[in-house]
């Protein structure tokens, strides 16, 4: 473990005033008692761990959860206690966002809020199980802007059953007209053996066919609008990339606190158990909660380098993951017009960023020992 | 023991009308198991045996019942074993016919009757399940005794499920069949009805000693196979083995022969002594030849190894089976076995994946053609992908099948059969009801997907059994299938002319839906000869991305594609086209179920 060196925090904040059917993050309904012992529990942890970060760090990311839906006065202390950052961004859901939480947020030195529209039909919101409407969405967009917020993302989920692609191509001019510095679209990802998958078969099933034009659509309307495709479900005005989740896929360790959170340091992944009393009481009597350990070889890492970086826009060098690459699959992938060499680097053409899972898959190399001979 | 108090008798049945239920009831009659060492199927010792409720390989037990030694030889009942249920039958003088009395006569009850009569055996025949409500004893036993042209009266009724009735049928063979024939003072003879294979002590052989005595640690030779060896033990089954000195004859027991290799003693050969041995070997010594071939490979290609050394072991305690090594550019490494039908070739298959814990990829089966090329030469080829391509004339294979059906489904079966390229041989009334139907077939139609086709068609009433009778010219074509221009040796078949651009359409179509969409459009044709007869193109896949990643899905997302990779790596590649496994049996439910 390099300590000292970790410049990306992530914190989670899992409490929700009810759970979306589609969901699968660590989140908890309610318990607004137990907001402030939680949040006392991130600090400690925070406290632990704090050996680990650099004396300036990059980027803070709060996620959820809602973390706009916890406590005003234990997210405040949370935000006062943060390490100060170049981006500190909070996820926030429509209807939490009121003009006191917008300068509450603010006051508490967060430079970047990611809303989840998610869609802007009532229709499709419903199926979605969201509490806000497309008004809400709007008027909490302006509350954002009312702050003095200028960095602003809104995020779409695209194979909503019972959505056809004039509703997306609707959800997208709707997007759009609020002039938000980025946007994230994901397809709906239903997990089999959930209470919505079930519900939803076999429209899922038709979602599933129109993915592809779906994906396609979102990726012309968005570089249309003059957005830098620059990650593949993410979206930027020049200079306004997710500089938390860049970090991510640039390979950069982080270090995450709160229950479910995911650290990655050196060689080292560890999950925080999701169980909130367990993290709770651990940290309360001072020792790190339970995690799962995870460690990373070199051809792991290099796996998931390849595998992260080759979402970007922006070339891969060479140098740095030739080793995880199976040279003749690149050869049959570069003649097939899916890969592309620039610069001593390894990038995906236009159509490769479409197929960007299926190609990463075909280049891992079987063997990486092989390649070092 | 003297010959007048010996009886030598088999079970001839039908599958699953009580066959193996009556000889556990034996067993347990004349107290040769007690009742704590019974289990169901005493005498299927092999998994599969018990599963299927069929026996493989025959089985001989002695049991004593009122002074004599009664010898009961378990045979396989199905009709890719005909030639070892022959041998068996030659070393017997009786058979008992086993009938189910709901079921009456089946076509493997006809097949077995008639084999059991032409070996010049007593008949007694049995209606068993007479325990059952649906049972029509009456009915059952007048369809037998028509059957064996004996009286009504004759007809033993028996429940071997309950026991009842099961002492009557001791008592009838001692009465009925009559004591072997031949000379105790002759040099020794015996013939050998089956084989089976012991890791420790080599080929162990089921015989029935003809004339003479053979001796413990007497040198004995195979009259066809010209093999010598000691018999190193002799004995009889009581059901496990039971040695002792000497076997006479009249007598059925086994020999432990030391030998290492099954080949060198096949079913249907004769023992006697190496040195003042007999002169004349025992008739019917006859090379079975596989009829149904296909292509086994190994899934993951590194197993090639491991499937050569079960083929090797199974080719130990399965003369019968025939294999060599293939090379497929589609599969890899493989192996072309031959069977001796469709039922065999099953076996083969579920043992390997069984007993050796392979994972198989079998090709479409097809039959043995005999081609005769333009510069007047004869082959045989096993494979599709050996006939050559402008034959001067191709032979195939014609069976006499024989199906018994209710009688409002003879259309149904005609039709199905004139579909086939059948020829109507002749038709009888068993009974007011039920129907037997012969008609002269092509094997390779019975091959694909017929068994299915029947079963559906007539709601699983009919039953069917057939016969090789040897090989007619056909007007046949080999159809080949090009992914994105390449051809794929594993799926090419033979067809017939006539057949070949409805199955082409048909196969392009299935292979369209089994093969996932790639990187790239992919042609899929088919093909006589340089004539396209079908094509299908499977679309370039647009979109293939993982919706996010964030820190927190790293390990998540990055064993997806890993196993995304490993999933493409037990595709085969076919030139630039991945394949899956299962694309490769499209070929052979065409008309079935659609996925």
């Amino acid at each position: 473990m390099s300590a000292r060196d970790v410049r990306h925090l992530y914190v989670h904040l899992p409490f929700c005033a009810h759970r979306c059917g589609y969901c699968d993050f660590v989140t908890l309904v309610g318990r607004r008692d137990g907001h402030g012992a939680y949040v006392d529990a991130l600090v400690q942890e925070l406290e632990l761990e704090r050996g680990l970060l650099a004396d300036r760090i990059e980027t803070v990311f709060l996620g959820g959860g809602t973390p706009t839906f916890t406590d005003p006065a234990a997210l405040a202390r949370l935000l006062d206690a943060l390490p100060p950052a170049d981006e500190v961004t909070v996820e926030a859901n429509p209807e939490t966002v009121t003009p006191e939480l917008a300068s509450l947020l603010r006051e508490g030195g967060v430079t970047r809020v990611s809303l989840g529209a998610q869609s802007f039909e009532p229709r499709l919101l419903e199926v979605l199980e969201r509490r806000a409407g497309p008004d809400d969405v709007r008027r909490a967009f302006y509350h954002l802007r009312d702050a003095c917020f200028d960095n602003i993302s809104l995020d779409l989920i695209y194979g909503i059953p019972g959505q056809s692609p004039s509703d997306l191509d609707r959800d997208l001019s709707a997007a759009i007209a609020l002039e938000p510095e980025h946007l994230s679209c994901y397809e709906l990802e239903a997990k089999p053996g959930t209470r919505f998958t079930h519900a939803w078969g076999d429209e899922l099933l038709v979602q599933a066919d129109a993915m592809e034009a779906y994906f396609e659509l979102v990726v012309e309307r968005l570089v249309g609008a003059e957005y830098r495709w620059y990650e593949t479900a993410n979206f930027c005005r020049e200079g306004r990339q997710a500089r938390h989740n860049v970090g991510y896929w640039l390979g950069r360790d982080y270090l995450g606190i709160g229950i479910g959170a995911v650290s990655t340091v050196g060689g080292l992944r560890w999950r925080n158990a999701p169980k909130l009393a367990a993290y709770v009481s651990a940290l309360a009597a001072g020792k790190p909660p339970p995690r799962d350990l995870e460690e990373l070889d070199t051809s792991t890492r290099l796996r998931e380098r390849l595998m992260l970086g080759l979402r970007l826009d922006e070339p891969l060098a060479l140098a740095e993951v030739g080793a995880a690459v199976d040279p003749e699959a690149f050869e049959r992938l570069r003649r097939l017009g899916l890969v592309r060499e620039a610069d001593g680097g390894l990038a995906l053409t236009k159509r490769g960023r479409f197929l960007g899972g299926g190609v990463t898959a075909e280049l891992f190399v079987e063997n990486p020992a092989k390649t070092y001979n | 023991m003297p010959l007048d108090r010996i009886r030598n008798f088999s079970i001839v049945a039908h599958i699953d009308h009580g066959k193996s239920t009556l000889a556990d009831r034996i067993l347990e009659l004349t107290e040769t198991l007690s009742g704590r060492q019974m289990r169901e199927q005493v005498l299927d010792s092999m998994e599969l045996e018990r599963e299927r409720g069929i026996t493989i390989k025959a089985q001989a037990v002695r049991v004593i019942w009122k002074g004599h030694q009664l010898n009961l030889i378990d045979t396989p009942g199905h009709v890719d074993f005909t030639y070892e249920v022959s041998r068996a039958l030659q070393a017997c003088e009786g058979a008992v016919l086993l009938v189910d009395a709901a079921q009456g006569i089946q076509a493997q009850t006809l097949a077995n009757a008639f084999l059991a009569i032409e070996n010049g055996l007593e008949i007694v025949p049995v209606v068993n399940k007479i325990d059952l409500p649906q049972a029509d004893p009456d009915a059952a036993a007048r369809e037998v005794a028509d059957l064996v042209g004996d009286d009504v009266a004759g007809v033993l009724r028996i429940s071997a499920k309950t026991g009842e009735g099961v002492g009557d049928v001791l008592d009838a063979i001692v009465e009925r069949v009559p004591p072997p024939e031949g000379d105790p003072s002759a040099p020794p003879r015996a013939l050998v009805f089956d084989s089976s294979y012991d890791q420790y002590r080599g080929v162990v052989a089921f015989v029935r000693v003809v004339d003479g005595r053979f001796e413990t640690r007497q040198e004995l030779r195979a009259m066809a196979a010209g093999t010598r060896f000691e018999a190193e033990e002799l004995g009889f089954f009581s059901p496990g083995r039971s040695p002792t000195p000497t076997l006479e004859a009249g007598e059925v027991g086994y020999v432990v022969t030391g030998l290492k290799d099954v080949s060198r003693l096949r079913v249907g050969d004769t023992l006697t002594s190496a040195r003042g041995g007999a002169a004349e070997p025992l008739p019917g010594y006859k090379d079975v030849k596989p009829t149904v071939f296909s292509g086994l490979y190994p899934t993951e290609s590194d197993d090639y190894p491991e499937l050569r050394d079960a083929l090797e072991k199974l080719k130990l305690n399965d003369a019968s089976l025939f294999y060599e090594p293939e090379t497929s550019q589609a599969l890899g490494f493989g192996f072309r076995c031959g069977f001796l039908g469709l039922l065999h070739m099953d076996i083969v298959r579920e043992r390997l994946e069984r007993e050796f814990d392979l994972d198989l990829l079998v090709t479409a089966p097809n039959v043995a053609y005999r081609v005769f090329t333009k510069s007047g030469q004869e082959v045989e080829v096993h494979s599709p992908a050996d006939m050559p391509p402008d034959p001067e004339r191709v032979d195939e294979p014609y069976i006499r099948a024989t199906t018994i059906v209710p009688k409002d489904y003879v259309g149904t079966v005609m039709e199905l059969n004139n579909d086939r390229r059948g020829r109507f041989h002749h038709m009888e009334y068993l009974s007011e009801e039920r129907v037997m139907l012969a008609y002269d077939l092509p094997l390779a139609e019975i091959v694909y997907d017929y068994y299915d086709q029947l079963k559906s068609r007539t709601k699983g009433y009919a039953s069917f059994d057939y016969d090789i009778i040897g090989f007619e010219e056909g007007d046949l074509v080999r159809l080949d299938v090009l992914l994105a221009g390449d051809p794929v040796d594993a799926l090419s078949l033979v067809v017939h002319r006539s057949a070949a651009h409805a199955r082409g359409k048909a196969l392009v179509e299935r292979l369209r839906e089994e093969i996932p969409r790639q990187f790239f459009d992919v042609p899929v044709q088919a093909a006589i000869g340089s004539r396209i007869v079908a094509r299908e193109t499977i679309k370039a896949k647009r979109k293939d991305v993982l919706a996010k990643c964030y820190g927190g899905d790293v390990t998540r997302k990055r064993k997806l594609l890993e196993r995304q990779k490993k999933g493409k790596k037990r595709m085969k590649q076919v030139g630039q086209v991945e394949v899956p496994q299962e694309a490769f049996l499209a070929v052979l439910n065409l008309d079935g179920d659609k996925k």
